[in-house]
């Protein structure tokens, strides 16, 4: 029966026709089997249901297995159900799914470390007004979709750690200079700042003579700071805020005659930095610690899921060992101070 | 069976030699039930039933919802795809015309334009981009694989280069809202009434016209489709073009469901949309296979994919279990193919012949 083949108006018409009502069947079946089911097994309330899922970026991500490992902990403290869910890659759309499946399932809260702040917010929303509660970690969205964010580390802390380490590490006084990512990346721009800020107030003696900027890459960053030693020989310290920064130029510094005379710290990653902490090129580095993150979200989903808190500022709830926090301005809870690694503690952190 | 008569014609009917031909080798329920479509269709019923009542919370409407959002964008590209595929071409730069289209919207609407006309523009980029594929494939003479490998590279990275690493997140709330509203009171997303419009579409397109027995052959051999006055060139360059227009839906769908539109967008679906079109019954080597089959293929791994995950099923797991399943249906075809070869005996007629072997 090809279209073109039935010859009169009528037999084409009686084609369509026919396509038409066996839509309008299908289309009729597929509604009412999605209203005869309203009635049947609906999650029950969310009040005291201690069913917090963990949604990271991606699964299979070392820093995201040590976060989780932390919110297991404390879910299993105070006898919740931990789950962990999420794609195998971290793409902006890939968590709707994972949360829309948490909405179905119905649990107390969700916690999340967002791939796109905006993507998945409806998702966030609809879960949401289901009576899952929301906690953001490492990585927000747009405040309007969550309860509460876990921020690990604000720019004071981060600024005045690293200072601390590298005024430490030379003496308090000397030549230091700044291995950067990029010239416009916002944050970074900003730690640099209340670097210079906190070190003129604190450790006069301390001059940051130069910001070279390595653009995230692992070559260029090693050439910066191959060049920057070249051209400061009074040097006595480099500070890199980025992880592909300071793992760079702790390579390059490990094969040169300027091992263990300058000095080197900034944020890493203890499996990156973990060869030169144990040979001595890099004395301490700081990150915060992705296990208490987890820890410390999984305790604020608590606090929502009983109502002791609502995400509002100003309000208090306990986190376990880590004591008692308070919520900040834009429902916001800081960690607290970047945690330092050095050679005492590196082993026991696997990310 | 009815007006089987293939006896030697006996003396009385000697001077009446009308031999009368079956129209079909096979009867009609066997044609319509014994397929690989029907199977695929069969399974994708098992599965639902099985899931409605043994996975706690499947059977909430709104999982019906989320399921057809979810899967929507493959369900749209494999329309266009399935025709490619039976004429023995591959189109695997549609993920990336996706993410074209998305960021043409993502940037239109930065500027200020309205999105009515941005959503015009995306389709004709999608046009131009499928008629690229088309003008290389057909005119130049590569090969489609070759061919969209490199404009899956090449669209993707236009895409990226065009909005960098930011996304456009602010969108009219009219638009975002109609890719998300529902029909009436149902958990079933508007987006569904395009899809059937464009499945019905396609479907006569295909099953009904002269242009799709045109496909078919162009699959079984592009030469002797040629020499019986099927036009192979313009034929696969208007595929190729559907292609390119349909995932430039798919990509307008895409973002402003999400609310957001990055280069990024849809990494990877072109990979889903070719899966769930084989495990439809559609043979890659072309010349076989049916949108019906198709269609069941997609929801298959959707509804597969939702029930395992609402049993927390990791998505590993869900990509063995949904690669498995590929492998066994193009197996169990061959397989089908080769007992049906063993069972004509000598002299014996082969049903189905070349097409089904190819499967």
């Amino acid at each position: 029966m090809l279209f073109h083949t039935l010859r009169t108006a009528k037999a084409r018409a009686g084609a369509v026709a026919a396509i038409a009502v066996t839509v309008a069947l299908v289309a009729t079946g597929c509604a009412s089997s999605g209203g005869d089911t309203s009635a049947s097994s609906s999650a029950g309330g969310n009040s005291g249901n201690l069913a917090i899922t963990f949604l990271p970026k991606n699964l299979g991500n070392p820093y995201f297995d040590t976060s989780d490992k932390g919110g297991q902990k404390a879910v299993e403290s105070f006898g919740g159900t931990f789950q962990e869910v999420g794609p195998a890659t971290a793409s902006p759309d890939a968590q709707v799914s994972y949360i829309n499946t948490a909405t179905t399932q119905g649990v107390g809260a969700l916690v999340v470390s967002a791939n796109d702040p905006t993507a998945i917010c409806d998702a966030l929303n609809e879960a949401r007004s289901a009576g899952v509660k929301v906690v953001t970690f490492d990585s927000d969205t747009d405040a309007a979709c969550r309860d509460i964010f876990i921020n690990q580390a604000s720019a004071e802390g981060i600024a005045k750690v690293q200072i601390d380490l590298i005024a430490k590490q030379i003496g308090g006084s000397g030549e230091v200079a700044i291995l950067s990512a990029s010239a416009n990346a916002t944050n970074q721009n900003a730690w640099i700042e209340q670097m210079k800020t906190y070190a003129a107030s604190q450790y006069p003696g301390l001059t940051i003579v130069d910001t070279v900027y390595g653009n995230d890459d692992d070559q260029t960053s090693f050439d910066k700071t191959a060049a920057l030693l070249q051209s400061h020989p009074n040097l006595k310290g480099i500070i890199s805020p980025t992880t592909v920064g300071i793992a760079a130029a702790a390579r390059y510094l490990q094969t040169s005659e300027y091992k263990g005379k300058v000095a080197l710290t900034g944020l890493g990653t203890p499996n990156q930095m973990r060869d030169y902490v144990n040979d001595g090129t890099v004395t301490a580095f700081a990150l915060w610690n992705p296990a208490d993150l987890g820890y410390l979200a999984a305790f604020a989903a608590k606090a929502l899921i009983e109502g002791t808190i609502t995400g509002a500022e100003g309000d208090k709830f306990d986190a376990g060992d880590l004591g008692s926090y308070t919520v900040g301005a834009d429902n916001t809870v800081l960690l607290g101070d970047p945690y330092v690694f050095d050679k005492s503690n590196i082993a026991n952190f696997d990310f | 069976m009815t007006t089987a008569t293939m006896n030697p014609p006996t003396p009385a009917q000697a001077s009446t030699p009308a031999r009368v031909y079956k129209d079909y080798g096979q009867p009609l329920w066997r044609r319509v039930l014994l397929t690989r479509e029907m199977a695929i269709i069969g399974l994708l019923v098992v599965v639902t039933v099985v899931s409605f009542f043994t996975v706690k919370g499947f059977s909430q409407p709104v999982t019906l919802g989320y399921l057809l959002l979810d899967v929507m964008p493959i369900l749209l590209i494999a329309l266009p795809m399935t025709l490619v595929i039976i004429t023995g071409e591959i189109d695997l730069s549609v993920a990336s015309v996706v993410g074209l289209s998305s960021v043409t919207l993502g940037i239109l609407n930065q500027a200020g334009v309205d999105v009515g006309i941005g959503i015009v523009v995306c389709i004709l980029v999608g046009a131009v981009a499928g008629a690229i594929n088309g003008f290389l494939i057909t005119v130049v003479g590569l090969p489609s694989l070759a061919v969209t490998i490199g404009t899956l590279a090449l669209y993707r990275g236009l895409a990226v280069g065009l909005l960098g690493t930011t996304a456009v997140t602010d969108w009219p709330k009219f638009w975002t809202d109609l890719a998300k509203a529902k029909i009436g009171g149902t958990t079933i997303p508007v987006v569904v009434i395009l899809f059937v419009v464009l499945a019905i579409v396609f479907a006569v397109l295909l099953h009904f016209t002269p242009f799709g027995r045109g496909i078919y052959s162009i699959g079984l051999s592009a030469e002797a489709a040629s020499f019986s006055g099927v036009h192979v060139n313009r034929t696969k360059f208007i595929l190729f073009m559907l292609t390119g227009t349909v995932s430039a839906i798919a990509g307008i769908y895409y973002t402003l469901r999400f609310g957001s539109a990055r280069g990024d967008n849809a990494t990877g679906l072109e990979l889903q949309v070719i899966a769930a079109v084989l495990l439809g019954g559609v043979s890659i080597f072309g010349g076989r296979g049916a949108l019906h089959g198709v269609i069941a293929g997609v929801l298959l791994i959707g509804v597969l994919s939702s029930a395992l995950r609402l049993v927390n099923v990791t998505s590993d797991v869900i990509n063995i279990i949904t690669g498995v399943l590929l492998v066994l249906s193009v197996v169990a075809a061959s397989f089908l193919a080769w007992l049906r070869s063993k069972r004509v005996g000598p002299g014996g007629r082969k049903h189905g012949g070349s097409s089904a072997a190819k499967a």
